[in-house]
């Protein structure tokens, strides 16, 4: 009994332990179906690249796991989320393919502007984005969520403005890359290696990470204790932007083109659940990067499972949306209170015995 | 001071009924050729948005208690659909699936309120998984645009109810009497009674002090959850009657019918003077906000060369630009203190 709490109280216990309850539905399922039971984690190299449903998962995922990490920051500093990012997604990839094209282009093989340029003022784009919502939440006091609502139905709205409403086609192999293939390794694999690494880094290396979930835990105190806390939540929000940024590139690049409808549809709902899956509460404060990248893999290999089992994608976020309440009822406070009360009342007819 | 706090509320209001005067007058100048002067196009304004009001006007009850509700838009993504493939596909007495639509709206309306007042969720949390599982439900139900035909509610639809003055004849020299639907009636009727119940009810008294000051109002011996637990089955109900009288409107079911339409409701209250805080607000104030919203759209369609996004990028600037405004007033009334 008490090694069980120990582990339960581990902090990486939520994700992994629904990482595993998926792998184990797959085998089960790859089983029932006949097929070999540990395909789900059979890798090959076909076509000179690897291949297999978890570089799948691991591939399809790299968006999530972007997002994730800017989510997890600006859940931690402001107590709030960022519901934005799907929208800043798509914009950043309209106005990245905008560039590229020249506007009102609608299908290019030839790039207008140098790749470097157009990717990176889709970035710049998306970060402006992230400025905005966080100088609403850092300097104006607005709730995050209605802050970042604002963007949430404007950025695609603009994104359809930069491109004359069409569907824009960049077709050329430089910029395919970024969704494709680096040697025989999938891109946007390394892409998010890269970021994971380079964040993981700036907050384990630098008293940024202390900061950040000392402003999320008491943002008086901090600002009392000589922290710029408006500064620090501003910060996020840009870091957030920056990664959805990075997100948008990535996920405009996998289809060479800029579908400012459909790109980074939903994935709000997604990052915001691979935070939650991470063991992280959304009331702010201390956070665990590890947690919420397995929480963004996880995510999508409950995804791929879905399709796998015939659910169309606008069906997934039914189940999804199940699983964020589940896991958000079980970390409130009054459940807590009320597992505590259901124990201790358990205990004391066991000793009454 | 007591003066400067009366004022600041007020004046959030004024400038919104100013702004829809100013809009209002610079489209008729604009486009007093293409019929923005009659007294039609007033009325289609609120034909078109029968059924964002009585979203607002429940919006503006669950803002009054400081929380909010993104689900709306798919909810009513919900209704329209269940109406539709009701009538197309199982062919179902369409009296009976409005009373079932707003079932759903009641049931939907209890889980979110008992995970926000209960389980003391965040509001956004709990409605954005309620807007995405509602989206999702609509295409479980069906992924088509369906089409409804049934010929109770097409009547329903197109009944017209004349307005006794302001007659025009048209350039064929027909006369044009104009015209409400059934919906304007709905809505009106809604927002008349949620207007009396925040006055004078008790409920509608708790949702303020619920909104003013949490602590205060449980000291009061209000029961906060149960009250925060009301408001959201009451934006719920509210909602599946504008669904009601969305489906009127359009006629079809469709998974990505209403989208975004969350974030007209919400711009309409905070327009409308109701402060996201909590605490502060009416539905008259969301009435404009409304009307405020049909406009801008209505603008961009009259123009015809603008495209469709202008009109959702300019809610949403008119939005952020209120959200300063009340933040600005809350710094003012901060530092009066």
């Amino acid at each position: 009994m008490n090694n069980i709490k120990k582990l339960t109280s581990k902090a990486l216990f939520l994700p992994i332990f629904c990482m595993l309850l998926v792998m184990a539905a797959n085998i089960i399922y790859d089983a029932a179906n006949g097929n070999f039971a540990l395909n789900f984690f059979t890798i090959s190299v076909r076509n000179g690249v690897l291949y297999g449903r978890l570089i799948d998962i691991l591939n399809r995922g790299s968006e999530i796991a972007i997002l994730s990490i800017g989510m997890t920051l600006v859940v931690s500093s402001s107590a709030g989320t960022d519901i934005s990012v799907g929208s800043v997604m798509s914009l950043a990839a309209s106005f990245c393919c905008m560039l590229l094209a020249g506007y009102g282009t609608a299908a290019t093989t030839e790039l207008a502007v140098p790749l470097l340029v157009g990717v990176l003022g889709g970035i710049l784009l998306a970060c402006v984005c992230g400025a905005f919502n966080g100088f609403l939440v850092a300097y104006l006091n607005v709730q995050p969520m209605v802050a970042t609502l604002i963007l949430f139905s404007a950025a695609r709205a603009i994104g359809l403005l930069c491109c004359n409403n069409l569907i824009v086609y960049v077709r050329n192999d430089s910029f395919k890359m970024f969704g494709g293939y680096l040697g025989f390794i999938p891109t946007p694999i390394v892409i998010a290696a890269g970021c994971i690494l380079v964040m993981a880094i700036l907050l384990k290396k630098t008293a940024l990470g202390l900061y950040i979930q000392s402003v999320g835990i008491n943002k008086k105190a901090s600002r009392i204790a000589g922290l710029n806390s408006g500064k620090i939540i501003f910060l996020c929000y840009i870091v957030c932007g920056l990664m959805a940024g990075i997100a948008g590139i990535v996920a405009s690049s996998r289809i060479s083109s800029a579908d400012s409808n459909n790109i980074g549809l939903n994935y709000e709902l997604d990052a915001i659940l691979a935070v939650a899956l991470g063991g992280n509460s959304l009331g702010g404060g201390k956070f665990n990067l590890a947690g919420s990248v397995i929480g963004a893999y996880t995510i999508q290999a409950i995804t791929t499972t879905l399709f796998a089992l015939g659910v169309s994608s606008d069906q997934a976020p039914v189940y999804k949306a199940i699983i964020v309440i589940i896991i958000v009822a079980i970390q409130a406070p009054p459940f807590n209170a009320w597992v505590k009360r259901l124990s201790a009342k358990r205990a004391l007819a066991k000793g009454g015995v | 001071m007591k003066k400067i706090k009366i004022n600041s509320n007020t004046l959030l209001l004024l400038i919104t009924i100013a702004l829809f005067v100013v809009m209002y007058a610079v489209g008729c100048i604009l486009y007093s050729d293409k019929g923005f002067t009659n007294l039609q196009t007033f009325l289609n304004l609120l034909i078109n948005n029968a059924g964002l009001l009585c979203v607002a006007c429940g919006m503006t009850c669950v803002m009054l208690t400081g929380g909010i509700d993104i689900s709306v838009g798919s909810l009513i993504a919900l209704d329209c659909m269940l109406l539709a493939v009701g009538m197309e596909r199982w062919n179902q007495n369409p009296i009976l699936l409005c009373i079932l639509v707003l079932a759903v709206g009641v049931v939907f309306g209890l889980v979110q309120g008992f995970c926000v007042g209960y389980l003391k969720i965040q509001p956004f949390i709990v409605t954005m998984a309620g807007m995405f599982f509602a989206r999702g439900m609509t295409a479980v139900i069906c992924t088509d645009q369906v089409s409804i035909s049934n010929k109770f509610f097409v009547s329903l639809a197109q009944m017209k109810i004349s307005i006794p003055f302001g007659a025009v004849t048209n350039r064929r020299g027909v006369l044009q009497i104009p015209f409400i639907r059934i919906t304007v009636v709905i809505a009106l009727v809604v927002l008349v009674l949620v207007f009396l119940m925040l006055r004078y009810t008790k409920f509608g008294r708790s949702l303020y002090a619920v909104g003013g000051n949490e602590s205060s109002a449980v000291m009061m011996g209000l029961d906060v959850k149960r009250t925060k637990l009301k408001a959201y089955v009451l934006s719920s109900f509210l909602c599946s009657i504008g669904g009601i009288c969305f489906c009127l409107n359009t006629m079809s079911g469709n998974v990505q019918q209403a989208k975004g339409l969350e974030m007209d409701a919400i711009a309409s209250a905070v327009i409308g003077g109701t402060l996201l805080t909590g605490g502060v607000g009416n539905v008259i104030g969301s009435f404009f906000g409304v009307l405020i919203n049909g406009t801008i759209s209505t603008l961009v369609k009259t123009n015809g060369k603008l495209l469709s996004s202008w009109s959702s990028i300019a809610v949403a600037a008119l939005l952020c630009f209120f959200i300063v405004l009340q933040s600005v007033f809350a710094k003012i009334k901060d530092s009066k203190k």
